[in-house]
């Protein structure tokens, strides 16, 4: 592309021809506020409805304002982007926006995080200029993860682009006209009855508090006031890299000790970590692709510890439900595994356990509701906070998360190798599984653990793996579009792949929809830098391998018998149902 | 099961069979249509493009267009049925209930309006038990509102399936009404 000379606010800068102005201000770190434009991942989903008009700037020698998001630069432009002439048309769009909004940011969750009330912050907007008509929708609360506050959508369409252009779902989209439209699903179902997969993205790029993830926070407090109660929390590997970033923390850093305190401190009866089951997982799923690969077996075999990913194939892909692995995803497993042999151990009824997930996640708080999953003849999980509301509850409780000494698991739900770790991130199930099924395949100890060829946070990855002079070729999708590609392959029978890892959320779960929220130009850096911290975590343990760990080999000993056999099948496999298309 | 019991469920069932036919038949109808478009090879975009040529079609075939085959379309066009419905809900044009037996149309232009056609809804809607935009419970009735059809001179103005009636009075709607079953 050809390079053009501009001028923003007196700084002279070169551009290449096909930028924005809003590209070219921000190369130059100049600050145009947006509310509609979205960019993720380096432009691959771009939401660019150019509709809310905040971005409008004054270009010389142009009679109209110029909205910067969507006008391209040109050679010799002058650009004037905090002008009166600017600055007025702003305030009173801003004023019209907010003559229909509920201005009840006390009581609403995006607080603080809301693009709607910094922008108005920023500008010190009269916001009761306009007396105008008000929404009066009902709050949406048909499902398990996400509320809908239509009230508060500035229709910005993010989420639509969203669900829609990234994760090919499609279950939004602008429905009626006028004062009424709203973007929801079609003929105005409630969620709960969409082909929703409850991802939690859509709630990510939301920039008001109209999407929003369904707390279960009182629940928890109250079962943990609850006497008669034994409340086990379990962390998802993906929490501990970034619950640190609720309090003020740079993204990056594991907080797993802090994190274990802080859960005594709230007054979790037994503190476990999710890695346990992580590793009990890929113990039942490496076998169960030994299996499918000496048996010949149904290959690809896809993994199936995503249950955005789980609902997105039940819906959209009816025909393949024998294609994943049968596990149940790992939180799963564990509640399972402590209503059963846990209890017994401890001689606890399992009536009275109440097992808490913190997850990164919001769809497993859909998954936790799943009937089936209650195998041990209980909900195999009762509730599930996202890493989002466990910050909420420390704060709640007046925790000084900073200044908390480290606190160390307990035992035996608490112990976990490397391999479990790296859950967290794109490629790591996939690995963990490679690092097992290559040792049970060859008979040998693995010279090293680290297949780097299948890290990264490409959202379509491809590696072929030696295991005992035999080729095996992985493919790893994170992004539900990108999944859909891989899945297409399949069902045309074009497929190559002996394992496909699918993650529904960019980057794995520690960019899932229940994690601290970060703004979308920087998700990739901050994506990063998560990842970096949950290799480290890996790298610092003593044991990589999930079957070499101990406590594992233990519970196959004294509980569960043989893996992939019997009791592992009623307690930790599950089945796959189709789904409507809606 | 037998008597007349059985005999009134063999009727209910023959109706529903017809129905159902008369259904299919419509969607073979339509499904012939798009096939006629060569949608074979379009991108979405392509196939975005004669969505609204096609729900025109669908909804000369039914006369309305029910759910069902707004998600039967959107198979057939490979295009989200959230995406489908949100056409459909942006244009008054298309309908998403089912029309009555028979139509009835206010004017709401500013000369009907000002010559008392509220007052001429309002006996309707209660001598039909409905309301504007909707149908009544025996499916006789639906009533509907239209921008000013020209006949000012006749104002207030109401059409039933496309027949005029000039200078309506609320007495008037009683006889109107009778001669539509
Ligand atoms: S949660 Fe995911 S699937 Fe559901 S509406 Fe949001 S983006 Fe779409
Ligand atoms: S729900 Fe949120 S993201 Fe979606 S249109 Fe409304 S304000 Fe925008
Ligand atoms: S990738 Fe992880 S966070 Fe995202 S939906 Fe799946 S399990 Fe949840
Ligand atoms: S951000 Fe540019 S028009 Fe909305």
């Amino acid at each position: 592309m050809p390079l053009v000379n501009i001028i923003i606010d007196g700084v002279k800068t070169q551009v290449s021809s096909d930028s924005t102005i809003l590209d070219a201000a921000r190369k130059v770190n100049i600050n145009i506020p947006t509310l509609c434009h979205l960019e993720l991942h380096n432009k691959e989903t771009v939401n660019r409805v150019a509709s809310c008009r905040i971005c409008v700037v004054e270009v010389e020698g142009r009679r109209n304002l110029a909205p910067a998001c969507s006008t391209k630069v040109q050679n010799g432009m002058v650009i004037r982007t905090h002008s009166p002439r600017v600055i007025k048309s702003r305030r009173v769009l801003m004023q019209l926006l907010l003559s229909n909004h509920p201005k009840d940011c006390l009581n609403c969750y995006a607080s603080g995080n809301c693009d709607l009330q910094t922008l108005s912050n920023d500008m010190h907007t009269d916001s009761n200029r306009f007396e105008g008509a008000h929404s009066d929708f009902m709050v949406e609360t048909s499902s398990e993860s996400i509320v809908r506050d239509l009230n508060k959508c500035i229709r910005c369409r993010r989420c639509e682009t969203a669900c829609n252009d990234m994760q090919t779902v499609g279950v939004l989209s602008g429905v009626g006209r006028g004062f009424d439209m709203v973007v929801g699903p079609a003929f105005h179902a409630p969620l709960e009855k969409t082909q929703c997969v409850f991802c939690g993205q859509c709630v990510k790029v939301c920039p008001t508090g109209a999407l929003m993830g369904k707390s279960h926070v009182e629940e928890v407090w109250n079962a943990i006031n609850d006497p008669e109660k034994v409340v086990v929390v379990q962390t998802a590997p993906a929490v501990r890299a970034a619950l640190g970033e609720e309090f003020g923390m740079e993204p990056g850093k594991c907080v797993t000790g802090r994190m274990v305190t802080g859960l005594r401190r709230l007054g979790f009866n037994h503190v476990f970590d999710t890695n346990f089951a992580a590793d009990l997982t890929i113990v039942e799923e490496a076998t169960e692709f030994i299996h499918r690969l000496k048996h010949g077996g149904r290959l690809p075999m896809l993994t199936s510890c995503c249950p955005a990913w789980v609902k997105f194939f039940e819906h959209q892909f009816q025909d393949l439900l024998d294609v994943p692995s049968t596990c149940k995803s790992p939180h799963e497993m564990f509640g399972a595994i402590t209503k059963t042999y846990w209890a017994e151990k401890m001689k606890i009824d399992p009536a009275k356990i109440v097992v808490v997930s913190i997850m990164p996640c919001l769809s497993k708080k859909y998954e936790a509701s799943r009937k089936e999953l209650s195998s041990s003849g209980h909900q195999d999980v009762d509730y599930v906070l996202s890493t989002r509301e466990l910050g909420r509850m420390l704060r709640e409780a007046g925790v000084d998360f900073q200044s908390l000494p480290d606190g160390e698991f307990d035992n035996p739900l608490g112990f976990s190798s490397g391999g479990a770790d790296i859950f967290a991130v794109s490629g790591g199930v996939c690995e963990a599984a490679l690092r097992m099924a290559a040792e049970v395949i060859s008979g040998k100890e693995l010279d090293s653990v680290d297949f780097e060829e299948v890290r990264g946070t490409k959202g379509l990855r491809h590696a072929h793996v030696e295991i005992a002079g035999m080729e095996v070729n992985v493919a790893i999708a994170c992004g539900l579009g990108h999944a859909r590609r891989l899945l297409e392959e399949v069902r045309a029978g074009k497929s190559h792949y002996h394992l496909i890892e699918i993650m529904a959320c960019p980057g794995g779960c520690i960019c899932g929809g229940g994690q601290p929220f970060v703004d979308s130009r920087e998700e990739i850096e901050v994506m990063k830098k998560r990842a970096q911290a949950i290799y480290a975590e890996d790298a610092g343990k003593e044991i990589r391998s999930s079957h070499k760990n101990p406590y594992i080999q233990e519970l196959y000993k004294e509980f569960l018998g043989e893996a992939y056999g019997e009791k592992a099948h009623k307690l930790l496999h599950t089945g796959y149902t189709s789904r409507e298309k809606l | 099961m037998g008597g007349a019991g059985g005999a009134i469920e063999t009727m209910e069932l023959t109706r529903m069979q017809t129905e159902e036919t008369s259904d299919q038949a419509k969607i073979r109808e339509l499904d012939a249509f798009i096939q006629s478009l060569g949608l074979d090879g379009r991108d979405a975009a392509g196939r975005r493009a004669v969505l609204i040529q096609i729900l025109h079609r669908a909804q000369g075939l039914f006369g309305w267009l029910p759910e069902e085959v707004q998600k039967h379309i959107s198979a057939k066009l490979d295009l989200h049925v959230s995406e489908v419905y949100g056409v459909v809900s942006f244009y008054h044009f298309f309908k998403t209930k089912p029309s009555g037996r028979h139509v009835i149309d206010f004017c709401t232009g500013t000369a009907c309006f000002v010559r008392g056609i509220g007052k001429v809804i309002e006996q309707v809607e209660a001598q039909t038990g409905t309301k504007l935009g909707e149908t009544s419970g025996d499916g006789r009735f639906t009533l509907g509102s239209l921008r000013c059809v020209g006949a000012c001179s006749l104002a207030p103005v109401l059409q039933v399936d496309g027949k005029t009636y000039g200078r309506v009075t609320p007495e008037q709607v009683e006889a109107i009404l009778a001669e539509y079953k």
